[in-house]
């Protein structure tokens, strides 16, 4: 049995007949190709394959692609503007927030939704915002550098 | 026309991918397209740790849906083997026996990857069980090995040791760790025609993917390439265990003419895959009143797991690094590499010199507190020092020592004794959280110990247009190796590095490649490239020389051009009129690293190139009710010569760091008795996470460093040695626990130091100081 959903993802509206389970990771790695999205623990604790569903950061291997009908969402991939980079991507890349890069665009879109709920967070809410994203490489100093800095950005 | 190029040698330059990584353009294993047809392979594994396999039935697999191919042990066309070390023990497949909860016993080749994993679970599999070995403790008492155990001497130390004016012993048992790197194994192979095939692998060492592959298809090495662009973090996990995947997928491919790809979920990544070594460690050491160490023994007994991969060069460096850096006049160090029922325990940023290393630390805290003075006095106090104090337990002199440098400077820096001074009123004053702090250094051996593995290749091809096409045979796990080695081919033609791109790693461009491992990556790649660029240099001087009749010695590569006499011809100009002149415009470099030597029989030799140094200062407050902690501030110098990039080494001492730091603190692997893991996912065995890191973290690189060695560019390896600065963080917390007893009584913190232990330590000190007062 399949089911059809439809959704906008990155600005495109899309249409995927996929099986119920299909996980919303799922749909856009394999159906939609948009493999900036990672998968690192497959349970919901890694935080590599965050992205935005109307607004908000989730993890996409906890959501089946059914529940996000209807819905839009925001991967990686849609962050950039043609060229130019997103602040928060650009901060990412000129502070050295990333060493393999495996976490980097969950890192991205959780700093992003983090910065759109508070403007200025401090050093504080950043590490504890980050609680659901783990990276192995960096030890996270310049990820948190990165993301004060992509805050600023944002703001002007 | 400029004066410098974009991407010179010393620049903090980027990470080549940055860009890639930020946007999700960077492509990993998984993200490649699928062929057409694509199999996903999953592995059937043993549920027990030990036991004799009495029946094996697949035909339930064989029937699922969307299966088309099962494969056993009889299956594999070559050998039934991917033993790294060639000693033939370990099988891809189990057959009759199983040695650990985990073992391989088949793989199921299906539509997809859900349904391969359905199937892989119908398999009917019977064991008779038999008693297994988990720990290193139960392993001691069977004395099985897995590989010979090594001996260090020097002087006489069981003589020493009767005749010393102080003396003490115990034990330490010390903890592994999962690699956790965020992408786990992964290989895709395509099948080619005859008997080729192509391997794409998450893999710090494609040679020897490439070794595996051939031995067990029964095939030469010259019909397997194996390839790797990057690997999203490896940390040594994908030194050997990718070979498992590898192969198994490449049986698959051929045998189905069809494109197959092994990627394990977490869990079972974690169930499968080797691990850092778990050790035990016995020592005596004599020492005087002013805390001057006579003489050690040691033995360090490591949990091996179910066969010997890379545990016997693991043990040994285990023993290299046991002395840290401190002299000790009469040393006797053995290794116990025990084989017991548990997964194959294999390299690990630091490859055993980290468990060396804190076994050394343990002596060091032992004699403080024995002696009533402060740990950074002992530790000052048996520095390797000139003249008869420099030599190491294995016969090679420490000549380019720069330890009491570096700790003289962090000491000031970090403010260490004031520091030391109002923790200490503190905890006079405060009841519930006691604050601790440790300065630690590190000396760190660079070479691979087996000298085979210390030599490297490169391919540079020069285009007319003057683009650069740079190969070598390192790999990319996050660590920059690949920008750094293209900033050394820019330097050396002088042209900016967007004109050097840079290819990924594969065994058809450099051959017959040793792992990115041992900290040997830049060192020895970033040299193979110089000479390949040096020796295309070389033609294009002759041709510039001959052709505008100049002198050699008047013929100068400046950024983006090169002065020939007193005229400048830009650097493509150049090399368009070579190619048409037909001078040779690529060139293959090697390099193998100079004055290393080792006799393992004797014990003596040079096994090390040079050595790099650091030292940590942390500070801890723990919570004496709850036994919780956090790292209030971290100070940090390192040596890392002249700087190749040090933007890249930053980062790698501060992810060094943390993971040191996790190891010893939180990070904790559980094995139930029956021999099954049981933190095999995020949410059992915790990494550190954003908010464990320290609260002030300040990172330095040594000044003014230079390597006293010709490696590249006076640089020095940076991929180990920061994770043993993490030893810092497990001596803070000991020495606020310490403070319960009044620095009376040597804590004997075993690491990890997780809450649980902390606070066990803090009722074992508590009431051995009720029992001294009473
Ligand atoms: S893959 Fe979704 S949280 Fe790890
Ligand atoms: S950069 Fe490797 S996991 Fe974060």
């Amino acid at each position: 049995m399949t089911i059809t959903v439809n959704m906008t993802v990155n600005g495109k509206d899309v249409s995927a007949e996929v099986e119920p389970r299909t996980l919303l990771v799922q749909l856009l790695r394999e159906n939609l190709g948009l493999t900036g999205t990672h998968v690192g623990c497959d349970t919901s604790q890694c935080g590599a394959c965050v992205v935005h569903v109307d607004g908000e950061s989730v993890k996409s291997c906890t959501l089946l692609a059914a529940q996000c009908d209807g819905g839009q969402v925001t991967t990686i991939e849609g962050l950039a503007d043609g060229d130019t980079l997103h602040p928060m991507q650009e901060a990412f890349r000129e502070h050295h927030g990333l060493q393999c890069g495996f976490c980097t665009p969950g890192m991205v879109m959780s700093a992003i939704d983090l910065v759109n709920r508070n403007g200025a967070p401090s050093e504080t809410e950043i590490r504890e915002w980050l609680e659901g994203n783990i990276c192995r490489c960096t030890g996270y100093h310049n990820i948190v550098k990165a993301i004060d800095a992509g805050a600023k950005s944002m703001g002007g | 026309m400029s004066d410098t190029i974009i991407g010179a040698v010393r620049e903090p330059r980027r990470h080549d991918s940055g860009h890639k990584h930020v946007s999700g353009q960077a492509v990993y294993i998984d993200d490649l397209p699928e062929p057409v047809g694509l199999l996903h392979v999953y592995l059937g594994i043993s549920t027990e740790a030990h036991a004799r396999v009495t029946r094996i039935d697949l035909d339930p697999v064989r029937a699922a849906e969307g299966v088309a191919l099962v494969l056993a042990a009889a299956d594999i066309p070559g050998e039934n083997d991917i033993s790294p070390t060639h000693r033939h023990d370990e099988p891809v497949f189990a057959t009759d026996l199983v040695e650990y909860a985990g073992q391989p016993i088949f793989a199921v080749a299906a539509r997809t990857r859900d349904l391969a994993r359905r199937a892989a679970r119908l398999a009917i599999v019977e064991y008779e069980p038999l008693e297994p070995v988990l720990s290193v403790e139960a392993a001691k008492k069977t004395g099985k090995m897995v590989t010979e155990p090594l001996v260090l001497s020097r002087g006489d130390a069981a003589a020493a040791l009767q005749q010393a004016d102080r003396r003490l012993s115990g034990r330490m048992e010390i903890g592994g760790q999962d690699h956790f790197y965020l992408e786990g194994q992964i290989a895709m192979a395509l099948p080619g025609e005859d008997d080729e095939v192509t391997v794409i692998s998450s893999t710090q060492h494609p040679t020897e993917i490439q070794r595996m592959v051939a031995h067990v298809l029964g095939a030469p090495a010259n019909a397997v390439t194996v390839e790797v662009r990057r690997m999203g973090g490896a940390f040594g996990g994908k030194e050997t265990q990718g070979n498992l995947f590898a192969v198994v997928a490449a049986m698959v491919a051929k045998k189905t003419g069809r494109a197959a790809k092994a990627r394990p979920d977490r869990d079972d990544d974690m169930i499968i895959t080797g691990k850092r070594h778990d050790f035990l460690v016995d020592y005596d050491v004599g020492f005087d009143d002013d805390g001057r160490i006579d003489a050690v023994e040691m033995t360090f007994a490591a949990r091996c797991g179910w066969s010997s991969d890379l545990s016997g060069p693991v043990t040994d460096r285990s023993l290299f690094h046991a002395d840290n850096c401190y002299f000790y006049p009469n040393v006797r160090l053995t290794s116990e590499p025990l084989k017991t029922n548990t997964v194959s325990n294999t390299a690990f940023r630091g490859f055993g010199g980290p468990q060396g290393m804190l076994g050394g630390e343990r002596l060091i805290e032992e004699i403080a507190f024995a002696t009533g003075k402060d740990p950074l006095e002992i530790r000052k106090r048996n520095l390797y020092g000139g003249g008869d104090r420099s030599l190491t337990p294995y016969h090679q002199p420490v000549e380019d020592n720069i330890a009491l440098e570096i700790i003289e400077q962090l000491e000031e820096s970090s403010g260490y004794w004031r520091r030391r001074e109002e923790i200490g009123a503190y905890n006079r004053e405060s009841r519930v959280l006691k604050r601790g702090i440790a300065l630690t250094p590190v000396k760190f051996g660079i070479s691979f110990t087996a000298t085979q593995y210390n030599q490297a290749g490169a391919l540079v091809h020069v285009y007319t247009d003057g683009s650069i096409h740079l190969n070598h045979g390192g790999t990319e796990m996050g660590q920059g190796l690949y920008t750094k080695v293209a900033q050394v081919v820019a330097e050396e033609f002088q042209v900016d590095i967007d004109r050097v791109k840079i290819t990924s790693t594969t065994t058809g461009k450099v051959p017959n490649t040793s792992a990115t491992a041992a900290s040997s990556g830049s060192d020895m790649n970033g040299m193979a490239a110089q000479a390949a660029a040096r020796a295309i240099k070389e033609r294009l001087i002759d041709f510039a020389a001959e052709n505008w009749g100049v002198p050699r010695e008047q013929i100068l590569f400046l950024p983006g051009r090169v002065r020939v006499g007193n005229q400048e011809v830009a650097f493509s100009e150049l090399t368009l009129k070579a190619y048409n002149a037909r001078v040779q415009l690529s060139s293959t470099g090697f390099y193998k690293t100079p004055k290393i030597h080792w006799d393992r029989d004797t014990g003596r030799g040079r096994p090390f190139y040079y050595f790099a140094y650091g030292a940590a200062c942390t500070e801890a407050t723990v919570d004496v009710l709850s036994g919780e902690y956090r790292f209030d501030r971290v100070d940090i110098l390192h040596d890392v010569g002249n700087s190749l990039n040090p933007a890249l080494d930053m980062g790698q001492i501060e992810g060094g760091f943390v993971q040191g730091m996790g190891w010893l603190t939180m990070e904790e692997l559980w094995w139930d008795e029956k021999g099954a893991l049981r933190t095999h996912a995020p949410s059992t065995y915790k990494i550190p996470a954003c908010g464990d890191r320290p609260r002030v973290f300040n990172v330095e690189i040594l000044q003014n460093g230079q390597n006293r060695e010709d490696t590249i560019y006076r640089s020095k390896a940076v991929g180990e040695p920061p994770l043993m600065l993490g030893i810092s963080a497990l001596h803070a917390i000991s020495d606020a626990v310490a403070s319960v007893a009044d620095h009376r009584i040597c804590p004997r913190l075993d690491p990890p130091a997780t809450p649980e232990r902390v606070l066990m330590t803090v009722e074992r000190l508590r009431a051995a100081s009720r029992e001294g007062a009473s």
